[in-house]
């Protein structure tokens, strides 16, 4: 039986292409993708979220736990609501999945983790915070909605409580807060502004209804893809996974080293990768010519070796095919990726391709 | 519901075949396979001289989230590629039995066009495969 969300009925009335997503029922595209794409650029789209796991993490030592948990510092999060990327590893510097966490209360933090490895977090996470004795409370009374995009914070406020709304529109970059039930943060998968919204499920059909009256474009798993690819966000299962390393994956900066005597799992593994020389890295692919960039297809750097392409598709703001790809660290500025029989020639550029609805490369 | 026009004849696979007064047999692919695959963002067409098998994987069409292989109705030689496509990928979308063409092909063996699925099988074909 597939899991669905609270709004999948309302995307099955509305005519959504539905497919399978980490074992949900999960709209990909309503009409066009690109122009779904390019509502989020120009003005405002939403998309259902609700298939993400949010994860309550309660007890007195939650941030002793976590600081063991992750690769990066929850030290780092002292003002309510300011929320934080991490991986979470296993001690071999694996990534069992990348996730963002909120700092709620001294005795409270909000994870949120990808749907289609669920089951497999939540193992890890209970057997990881017994001995701290922290709860591990999935969520699954709430949907999430992403509004994203330059107007999607403007658009959506006037649906909220006034006073909520107020709160909401002074929260800077990456911090939520909560309030009777709702929580709203300054965060995103789009390189756009916007909130993400999680609600009592009850709720979700009737403000996504709202949101629609409001201008806010209905938009796909299609469309979030294209996106994140643009804004050169990582995607957990396509670039990386338990087999790579943040380091080896465009995500050294998420690996917070300093203190030196804070023990996070999987610390020693990476610090020995390191150490012995990291010797693949994820760079960002512009393809020079036709076609389409496509996970698997295998990147040739001449003279240097072989790598994969990890994400690929179509940028509808760059309008050519761009994607990210795994390669030799001694990978310069430009490569070939076979494709089809043929090899291509691409340039390698350091993500994101775009931002805030701007083109971030030089092209 | 997808269009599917009486006077062509069609693949199972969603290409299409349109007999012309010169003999060449025009070749796209189908309103259901448009739809299905999303918006188109590159096509590659055969080039003109090449010599194609009926079945024979001759063309490719990308839309945003995947390629797909476009097959020969027929076998025979290539004598057009659609031009237009390589400028505007989405000529397939908008207009997919004219504008929208793909290749155009001088067929060896007649027989080989009139044993193709008419409109009407094709559309049972397309009921089977969303029942």
């Amino acid at each position: 039986m597939p899991l669905r969300t609270p709004l999948y009925a309302t995307h099955v009335a509305a005519g959504a292409r539905i497919v399978d997503f980490g074992g949900w029922d999960m709209p990909v595209v309503y009409g066009s993708q690109i122009e779904e794409h390019h509502a989020v650029r120009r003005d405002a789209g939403m998309f259902d979220v609700s298939h993400m796991c949010v994860v309550d993490l309660r007890g007195e030592r939650t941030r002793e736990f976590l600081r063991r948990l992750l690769a990066n510092d929850v030290a780092k999060l002292t003002q309510t609501g300011k929320a934080l990327y991490s991986c979470m590893l296993r001690e071999t510097g694996g990534v069992i999945d990348d996730l963002i966490v909120y700092f709620m209360d001294d005795r409270w933090f909000r994870m949120v983790v990808n749907a289609a490895t669920r089951d497999k977090d939540l193992e890890w996470l209970r057997t990881c915070a017994e001995p701290f004795a922290v709860t591990v409370e999935p969520r699954g009374d709430l949907a999430m909605i992403a509004v994203q995009g330059p107007n999607a914070r403007s658009k959506a406020a006037s649906l909220l409580e006034p006073a909520l709304a107020a709160r909401a529109l002074e929260l800077g970059p990456f911090v939520g807060m909560e309030a009777g039930g709702w929580f709203v943060s300054r965060t995103g998968y789009t390189g756009e502004d916007g909130w993400e919204i999680m609600l009592p499920a009850a709720e979700a059909p009737a403000f996504w209804a709202r949101l629609r009256e409001a201008g806010v474009a209905r938009c796909g798993l299609g469309a979030r893809d294209t996106l994140r690819l643009e804004a050169g966000m990582n995607l957990y299962g396509n670039d990386m996974d338990e087999t790579t390393s943040p380091l080896e994956s465009g995500l050294a900066w998420t690996v917070a080293w300093e203190p030196q005597d804070r023990d996070f799992i999987g610390r020693a593994a990476l610090a020995a990768q390191q150490a012995a020389g990291v010797t693949r890295k994820l760079v960002g692919l512009v393809l020079e010519g036709g076609g389409v960039l496509r996970s698997h297809q295998k990147v040739i750097v001449p003279s240097v070796g072989e790598g994969e392409v990890t994400s690929g598709t179509f940028s509808p703001t760059l309008e050519r095919s761009i994607g990210l790809a795994r390669v030799p660290v001694q990978t310069g500025e430009r490569c070939e990726v076979e494709i089809r029989g043929r090899l291509l020639a691409a340039a390698v550029v350091r993500p994101p391709f775009v931002r805030n609805g701007r083109i971030a490369i030089p092209v | 519901m997808s269009k599917v026009p009486a006077d062509l004849r069609y693949l199972k696979s969603h290409e299409w075949a349109r007999l012309e007064s010169d003999g060449s047999v025009t070749i796209g692919i189908s309103d259901h396979a448009q739809q299905a695959l999303g918006d188109l963002v590159f096509v590659e067409v055969p080039e003109p001289g090449r010599r194609v098998m009926a079945g024979e994987a001759c063309a490719v069409v990308e839309s945003v989230k995947a390629a797909s292989d476009i097959y020969s109705p027929v076998s025979g030689e290539i004598i057009a590629g659609n031009a237009e496509l390589g400028g505007q990928p989405e000529l397939i979308n908008r207009d997919p039995y004219g504008g929208g063409w793909i290749m155009r092909v001088r067929p060896e063996d007649k027989s080989q066009f009139a044993a193709l699925l008419d409109a009407k099988a094709y559309e049972a074909a397309l009921a089977a495969e969303t029942h």
